[in-house]
């Protein structure tokens, strides 16, 4: 198991150096003067080679590129142009809101999903499976950005239930969580239907029924479990849709956190911010697809890790 | 797989019998014979066709500019026999609006899809066939890609590149791309050690004739399945990166940028916000219907339960 785990972490070594790469490189593909951003539109041209030294702008690129790995590993991603602090510093700040949201909608959405995806495929083709299915197609299509407005609209400004925007309490968690969650929540439970409606196939649950094991242990402990491993599969990559998503919907509710800092930063070109939101979004991605991955070893015994 | 469609012909002609003697039963009648059977996938089909000549014929459709009408009598105004949609805080006609940007969302749905799937479908093909060295590195093009959670990838392009809603389609087919390759290269690595194939090169046929006319139809069912299923996620994409001001911008009538703008009047107007909502999910939910239904139609899994 230890031995697998450290050759997967090798294994995204490659993966994580061209990312990086491109991250780095992300700075001279920008139009314009990357230096000149920095300096500002009135700089004179002495101040922009200063600035340029400064940056380290005027090495070579290998040169260069060794010292943004450097720096990253330390995790000095440079100076927010607009706010002139760390950029590490920025994105601390931010860190927490944007994870506890990813977390707590994770959460919902793959109980929810799955209850939707397993009481579809218990009752297939009848009204609940089709209830179900329904609802599950409208929350794929449904975009977050419209379902988050539609959210406030009832439930904050309307019935005044709930807070608007910000991130202050749990109370300001329902809303944004419910938004980001939606379709996730819709996916998880597609999915879980067409696996369950799979397993409930299988011989060893006709055994299992032919025993004269009630119907509901039967679901629990024979369905279930086995259901699970694509079930999983499906999270670890949903992890990346929460994470893309989670931009969008703290947009809609102002929320303090990583994906807002990052619209912010596309729109005032703050290039050393979004190098380092681009560089941990991934990180976050691709270490969640490897606790994905050792979680299968968790829940089914019969996978052997080489 | 050709013996399956033989079987179910047989099966088929047994049941229907002078019937399938007179019709030539091709895979496209095949398929027709499933799908139309798709009752809510028919319907979201030809909603998809309704769609598509709406966009088209829409400049002539519209009952006013849709951006530079101003109804200064009528701001803000709920929908009337005037105005279907109701007038924005602008005094601009929603309708107007909805209708000039289904042009939009659709171009960016379509183009930004079939540049993706042509490209991944060509990667994966080489990939998938040529194996070795070849795979390896385009499949490590789309670990990289993959390794952009979400619309974040998307959203790093538009940054490099520039908003605008050229550059947001460019941004969601790239996007688009390692999915498409990573379908394919899988549907290829199955098709390429079958009989049919094997035969095919013991009769001298090149490479390229191999992977076009022996795998690449083989190919062409799982494309189309996914290709509809991701229309509607791109016009999504396309619409979030409007939603937060990095694709169309005002006074374009993108639906994304539309509710980006209504916004502001959330509290004061809110039928502003529901319209452009409504737009996007309808269409989304019609690929979406397809995409099922054509997935049920071509998966020969699916008869036998």
């Amino acid at each position: 198991m230890l031995q697998y785990f450290i050759k997967r972490l090798l294994g995204l070594v490659p993966t994580l150096a061209i990312v990086g790469g491109l991250v780095f490189l992300f700075v001279h593909l920008l139009p314009g003067d990357p230096a000149r951003l920095a300096a500002g539109p009135d700089a004179t041209p002495e101040t922009v080679a200063l600035v340029r030294q400064d940056l380290g702008l005027d090495k070579s690129l290998p040169e260069q590129f060794l010292r943004f790995v450097g720096g990253a590993v330390h995790g000095d991603f440079g100076r927010s142009l607009r706010t002139k602090r760390p950029v590490s510093t920025e994105i601390a700040e931010r860190f927490a809101p944007t994870f506890w949201l990813t977390v707590v909608a994770m959460a919902w959405s793959v109980v929810v999903g799955m209850a939707i995806g397993v009481l579809s495929a218990i009752w297939r083709n009848r009204w609940p499976d089709r209830l179900g299915m329904a609802i599950a197609v409208s929350g794929i299509s449904f975009p977050a950005f419209a379902l988050g407005m539609l959210l406030m609209q009832i439930f904050a400004v309307q019935l005044h239930w709930l807070p608007t925007v910000g991130a202050d309490s749990w109370r300001h968690y329902i809303l944004p969580s419910l938004t980001l969650g939606a379709a996730v929540a819709a996916i998880m439970a597609r999915f879980t239907r067409s696996s369950f409606v799979d397993i409930l196939q299988e011989d060893y649950v006709r055994t299992a029924r032919a025993k004269g094991l009630p119907e509901s242990r039967v679901i629990m402990k024979h369905g279930l479990r086995n259901a699970l491993i694509p079930v999983v599969t499906m999270m670890g990559l949903q992890f990346g849709f929460l994470l893309g998503g989670s931009i969008v919907v703290e947009v809609v509710f102002n929320w303090p956190g990583m994906g807002r800092l990052l619209v912010d930063a596309v729109d005032q070109r703050d290039y050393p911010v979004i190098q380092g939101l681009v560089l941990l979004f991934s990180l976050e991605f691709v270490l969640i697809n490897l606790v994905v991955d050792l979680l299968y070893g968790v829940i089914n015994p019969a996978i052997r890790f080489r | 797989m050709n013996d399956r469609v033989d079987l179910e012909e047989a099966e088929g002609a047994a049941s229907t019998g002078a019937l399938a003697s007179t019709e030539v039963r091709t895979p496209w009648t095949e398929f027709w014979r499933k799908f139309k059977r798709q009752h809510v996938a028919v319907i979201a089909g030809a909603f998809v066709l309704l769609l598509v000549l709406l966009a088209v014929l829409a400049p002539w459709l519209v009952p006013y500019d849709a951006e530079n009408f101003f109804d200064y009598d009528s701001l803000n105004a709920l929908p009337s026999a005037k105005h279907w949609f109701g007038v924005d805080p602008l005094g601009r006609d929603i309708f107007s609006r909805i209708l000039m940007g289904s042009r939009i969302s659709l171009t960016a749905g379509f183009v930004s899809v079939a540049v993706g799937a042509l490209v991944g479908t060509a990667l994966g093909l080489t990939a998938g066939y040529y194996a070795g060295w070849c795979d390896r590195i385009i499949m490590r093009i789309c670990d990289v890609l993959f390794a952009f959670p979400g619309i974040l990838l998307a959203i790093g392009i538009v940054a490099i590149l520039g908003g605008g809603m050229f550059n947001v389609i460019i941004a969601v087919a790239i996007f688009s791309i390692p999915t498409f390759a990573r379908l394919v290269r899988g549907n290829t690595l199955a098709l390429k050690h079958l009989t049919y194939v094997e035969a095919a090169r013991s009769i001298g046929a090149s490479d390229w004739t191999i992977v076009l006319r022996h795998i690449f139809p083989g190919t062409i069912a799982a494309v189309v399945v996914y290709f509809s299923l991701r229309v509607g996620t791109s016009i999504i994409t396309a619409a979030s990166l409007s939603f937060i001001g990095m694709g169309a911008q005002p006074p374009t009538p993108e639906w994304g940028a539309m509710l980006n703008e209504a916004r502001a009047d959330m509290m004061t107007s809110p039928h502003v916000a529901l319209f452009p909502s409504l737009a996007i999910f309808f269409t989304v939910l019609a690929f979406n219907l397809l995409g099922d239904g054509l997935r049920d139609a071509l998966d020969p899994k699916i008869e036998q339960k």
